[in-house]
């Protein structure tokens, strides 16, 4: 039986699609939290060096991780929408956006409460912190793009341009930014050499994957808007039952 | 016709920026007298000791120089796409992206070069030693074709935007934070002792990069932007 894999490359029927599995993801998402945030705060142990303020590992790290990914993602959806021409694949890299960037923002904000007690300042010019920030300037630049053009062809279009040319230099930003901090300073702090307590690398994980899930619910529901805002003077929208009602 | 070869063709691009700019000096100027202006701001905002100064003037220099490129960026495409003469570009026969590279080069000698002109200029206010100065006129050199060719890229994205000006610092800024860093980290490189190479090799490396891959998409993004 042959598949037809772009069925749901359409806005018509992937609205419907995406629909259905919101709440899937935001269920598992949900329990995902609350069993990893059970293990990181209550099963596993205070770090020998870092005492009780590690524990904002749990959200920080997985934050910058899935702020990185979304870049990624968005980027290549951006170049799906660019190379076929496919209005889902814009919208999207549109709707990825702003869960980057709050992923994005999160890492930044938790990275200064946890540097506060363990180096004794809210921020370091550290290597890790600086392309976080860069990163989030990325994801900014990206939704005042769109956001500015009026034509959402346009707008898909010149912001996927971008997506992809930010994501060919955020290596190129990662390794100037790390050269130019080894040169003024020594790395800050070091992770190696400790070994982490297995219920900790759990937590981390289960977190990261509710994080991942989140991110999937939201995205969806966001798509799912936009949808509905480009496609408003279509039939099949008019015929929706939450729209006519 | 002698004009038909491509670097005929890029001369020809090339003049015919230069002399609407010659024609409309005052341009020009403000982007210099810009640079010379935040450049001189530095010490009256840190205070006048030398020292400092000393340490932050290749930090200062650059980071000035950024911004006045940003400036003139909006300038780039916008009177060719006011009075049509884009559109003309983008339906001639030879290939948009050597167009686009020729008003680039246009652009930097008129934007980029008088900085890296005034700069050892400005330079010796803070007291830097030949040597530093020497490396950051070449650091300059390089670095500053690169910020017009990134910053291409956003200015042909913004074609005809409200608030253009503000939303391409924005886009183009963090794209531009390398040839900063490879830019001052030469500088402080030679003043303490080390050798500049390899800073200037990745600068270089910035612009070789830079001179294969920005025309094409800036022109690709001027045709999203036009069409």
């Amino acid at each position: 039986m042959a598949i037809n894999w772009f069925k749901y490359s359409a806005p018509t029927t992937f609205y419907g699609l995406a629909g259905k599995m919101i709440p899937w993801f935001a269920f598992s998402s949900a329990i995902l939290f609350v069993v990893g945030l059970y293990i990181g705060f209550v099963v596993a142990p205070a770090d020998y060096q870092q005492g009780e303020f590690y524990r904002i590992i749990f959200i920080h790290v997985p934050a910058s991780i899935l702020s990185m990914f979304l870049y990624l993602v968005m980027a290549a959806y951006a170049a799906l929408g660019l190379i076929f021409n496919t209005r889902l694949s814009a919208m999207m890299a549109t709707a990825i956006a702003p869960t980057g960037a709050l992923f994005a923002f999160i890492s930044l904000w938790t990275g200064a409460l946890w540097g506060k007690p363990m180096w004794g300042a809210w921020w370091v010019w550290d290597a890790r912190l600086t392309s976080e920030l860069i990163l989030l300037f990325l994801y900014l630049g990206f939704i005042a793009l769109h956001a500015s053009i009026d034509d959402p062809r346009r707008a898909d279009r010149a912001s996927a341009l971008l997506a992809i040319v930010g994501s060919v230099n955020v290596p190129i930003i990662y390794f100037s930014v790390k050269w130019w901090n080894t040169l003024h300073q020594g790395s800050t702090i070091k992770f190696s050499g400790t070994s982490m307590h297995v219920a900790m690398q759990q937590a981390m994980f289960i977190i990261l994957a509710a994080c991942w899930l989140y991110a999937i619910a939201v995205v969806l529901a966001r798509v799912r808007s936009i949808i509905l805002e480009r496609e408003r003077n279509t039939t099949w929208i008019t015929e929706l039952p939450e729209v006519r009602s | 016709m002698k004009k038909s070869t491509l670097l005929g063709l890029l001369a020809l691009v090339i003049r015919r920026d230069l002399v609407l700019a010659m024609r409309r000096r005052a341009d020009v100027l403000t982007t210099l007298i810009f640079f010379v202006m935040v450049v001189s701001l530095f010490p009256l905002g840190v205070g006048p000791e030398m020292d400092m100064l000393r340490k932050m003037a290749a930090g200062v220099l650059w980071v000035a120089a950024l911004l006045s490129s940003m400036l003139s960026l909006g300038r780039l495409f916008s009177a060719d796409y006011l009075d049509g003469t884009l559109e003309q570009m983008m339906l001639a026969p030879q290939s948009l992206s050597m167009l686009v590279f020729g008003k680039m080069a246009a652009h930097w000698m008129v934007s980029g070069l008088p900085l890296v002109l005034m700069a050892p200029v400005l330079g010796l206010q803070f007291d830097m030693s030949a040597q530093a100065l020497g490396v950051l006129v070449i650091g300059l050199l390089l670095g500053t074709p690169v910020l017009s060719m990134i910053g291409a890229i956003g200015a042909a994205l913004t074609l005809g935007l409200r608030g253009g000006g503000v939303l391409l610092s924005l886009l183009v800024l963090p794209l531009c934070i390398p040839v900063l860093i490879f830019g001052t980290g030469a500088v402080e490189a030679v003043s303490t002792g080390l050798s500049a190479v390899s800073h200037l090799s990745l600068l270089g490396a910035l612009l070789v990069l830079s001179l294969v891959s920005t025309p094409w998409v800036t022109a690709q993004a001027l045709r999203i932007s036009m069409e």
